[in-house]
């Protein structure tokens, strides 16, 4: 079931549009907000609430990648692979926090502190390499001050 | 040197507020439009500039807003929507007007609307640019509240509602019918075109989608007239442009300079010229859609038609310097995977043909390629060339591809002939 406060801010986006089933995606974000991911049960919830049925929710949130339909970890590492950051050296960026949290890309550490993901260009592209974690951008990454970093996510 | 879409930004400072930007005289093309020009006037003074479409494919602004049906509100739905989902690999010159200077863009929205008579807007944002997000919807609380939005705009008796929409991810989504469908809550897919959006587009109805970087020009353009936007640029096209140059340069970073500058002046005068040890070797000039250019091509002016003669695209204008110490087999990789990744899955040929040149490419850096492969990658080119897929993303990634045969045919060959990459 939709919590109080999933559907007064599910509702509060389907104002913008003509008909509710608009605000699919918004309602999958908010619930993403909340739960950290988006479970069967979420897809169910949604879809009741926008009048769809749930293999449409589920046909959209299995489209969009920053929709989760996996649990993951309490911070999400989003490191950018694009040309810009490849030749400044995110591969290495990728290999130092993959070595130090023993993950690869799409798994999550064992303390569900980390998921590790690869992300298209974070367009910061004059202070590559870039990676976001969770909300927060972070660039001109050296390898020197990435444990910093990480330090600042529980 | 005139610099009007970014003299308001200054690193370091937050965009101007609402009121900063009114006593700057940033509401005064606002006023004009509204207050002293029709709707279709607005329209004719736009494509009198020559104003071209900076998402990318350089349309004309002002002949896109002429084929929308002309009906004056309230005798049906029209939409306008910003396209703020900047995500071409490259690319950065969006998130810099968004975050800068937002009110120069919900002003060239606002006259935008007047011209196309839409009631709604929408600018669709995608969800990494956080900051870039709330200082739009700081600046959309202002101008509501300013009267600049809302009912009866300043007093004139247009209405216009704008939202904004953050995204959830996929490339494609800044394909316009695709982000189309994206706004009305469906999966991000390009449509059949025709019709196109400025008939049926947003929920059926007519729709334009522009570029940021576009509707940031428009209250600039009403206020100054369409000769001023002329004069801007070097060689006639019209305006400046937002250059950007990012890889193993001296000085990475983004310029405004006047359309037409040529490629050496924004790589060696602006960006420093490469960096000490590395020589270029090839440029993406306008995002990762774009064919490669060369050091022979560093003298060519910066817009659309010079770049299309050199056999390329302006695209975005932002681009990405490949140098001698990066293996360009391993770049196009980097890009083709891109794209295969990206790809919506609609429509075969990109569905997969695009994962069978990564896996070509990828067998390149293992060292496993043969010789045909060579002609299966010129083939695929083709077969993902304009014309054969439903929308311009295979395309568009084929660019990088031909272009990387044409100019690295060496480098390629390299890779089969000793069965490793010699970069590694
Ligand atoms: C695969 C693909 C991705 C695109 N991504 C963007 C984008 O992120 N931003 C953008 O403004 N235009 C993008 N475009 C171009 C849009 O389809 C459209 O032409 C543009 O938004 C129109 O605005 P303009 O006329 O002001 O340039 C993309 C096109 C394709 C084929
Ligand atoms: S070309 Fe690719 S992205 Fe475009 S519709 Fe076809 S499958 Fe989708």
């Amino acid at each position: 079931m939709l919590s109080n406060h999933e559907r007064e801010e599910i509702l509060e986006e389907t104002r913008l549009y003509p008909y509710p089933g608009a605000a699919c995606i918004d309602a999958l974000k908010i619930v993403q907000h909340h739960r950290g991911w988006i479970s069967d049960e979420a897809i169910e919830d949604i879809a009741a609430e926008l009048e769809l049925s749930a293999a449409e929710v589920d046909s959209v949130a299995t489209f969009y990648t920053r929709i989760y339909r996996k649990p993951v970890g309490r911070n999400v590492i989003l490191v950018c692979d694009s040309p810009t950051c490849m030749i400044m050296g995110s591969e290495s960026v990728y290999q130092y926090i993959s070595d130090k949290l023993s993950i690869r890309f799409g798994e999550t550490s064992a303390d569900d502190r980390f998921t590790l993901l690869p992300i298209t260009c974070l367009g910061d592209c004059d202070h590559a390499p870039a990676l976001m974690i969770n909300d927060d951008l972070h660039n001109n990454l050296t390898l020197g001050h990435i444990d910093e970093i990480l330090e600042k996510y529980r | 040197m005139e610099t009007p879409l970014t003299q308001h930004i200054q690193p370091g400072r937050g965009p101007l507020s609402l009121k900063e930007f009114e006593n700057a005289g940033g509401f005064k093309g606002l006023h004009k439009a509204l207050r002293e020009m029709k709707p279709a006037d607005v329209i004719f003074t736009v494509k009198g500039s020559n104003l071209m479409g900076r998402g990318g494919a350089g349309f004309p602004t002002g002949v896109k807003w002429g084929l929308v049906p002309q009906e004056a509100a309230g005798s049906g739905m029209k939409y306008l929507i910003a396209n703020a989902d900047e995500m071409e690999p490259g690319t950065f010159k969006d998130r810099y007007l968004l975050e800068g200077n937002p009110h120069q863009l919900i002003a060239g929205m606002i006259i935008a609307a007047y011209a196309i008579q839409a009631q709604k807007a929408y600018i669709f944002i995608r969800w990494a640019y956080k900051k870039a997000e709330a200082i739009l919807r700081k600046a959309i609380a202002e101008a509501y509240e300013a009267g600049y939005l809302g009912e009866n705009i300043l007093g004139t008796g247009f209405n216009l509602d704008l939202y904004v929409h953050s995204s959830a991810g996929r490339y494609i989504c800044g394909e316009e019918s695709a982000l189309i469908n994206s706004l009305e809550g469906k999966r991000g897919i390009p449509r059949a075109k025709p019709p196109f959006p400025a008939t049926s587009g947003l929920f059926g109805q007519p729709s334009v989608v522009n570029n940021v970087e576009t509707l940031s020009w428009i209250s600039h353009i009403i206020e100054n007239g369409p000769q001023w936007f002329l004069d801007l640029s070097a060689t006639g096209e019209g305006g400046t442009k937002l250059y950007g140059v990012s890889g193993r340069v001296k000085n990475p970073g983004l310029w405004e300079l006047p359309m037409g500058t040529t490629v050496r002046e924004i790589i060696e005068g602006y960006a420093g010229g490469m960096q000490d040890g590395y020589k270029l070797r090839g440029i993406i000039p306008g995002g990762a859609s774009t064919d490669f250019l060369v050091e022979s091509h560093l003298d060519i002016p910066m817009d659309y038609a010079s770049v299309r003669s050199a056999g390329s695209r302006l695209g975005t204008g932002t681009m990405i310097i490949l140098d001698d110490k990066t293996c360009p087999v391993k770049f196009v990789h980097n890009l083709i995977k891109f794209f295969a990744d990206e790809s919506c899955g609609w429509c075969t040929p990109c569905r997969e043909g695009l994962p069978w040149a990564q896996k070509i490419l990828e067998s390149f850096e293992q060292g496993t390629a043969q010789p045909e492969d060579i002609g299966i990658l010129e083939h695929l080119t083709r077969y993902m060339g304009p014309g054969n897929t439903f929308c311009a993303h295979a395309p568009g990634a084929m660019e990088p591809l031909q272009s990387g045969l044409k100019y690295f045919r060496d480098d390629f060959d390299r890779h089969i002939n000793e069965k490793r990459c010699p970069w590694r």
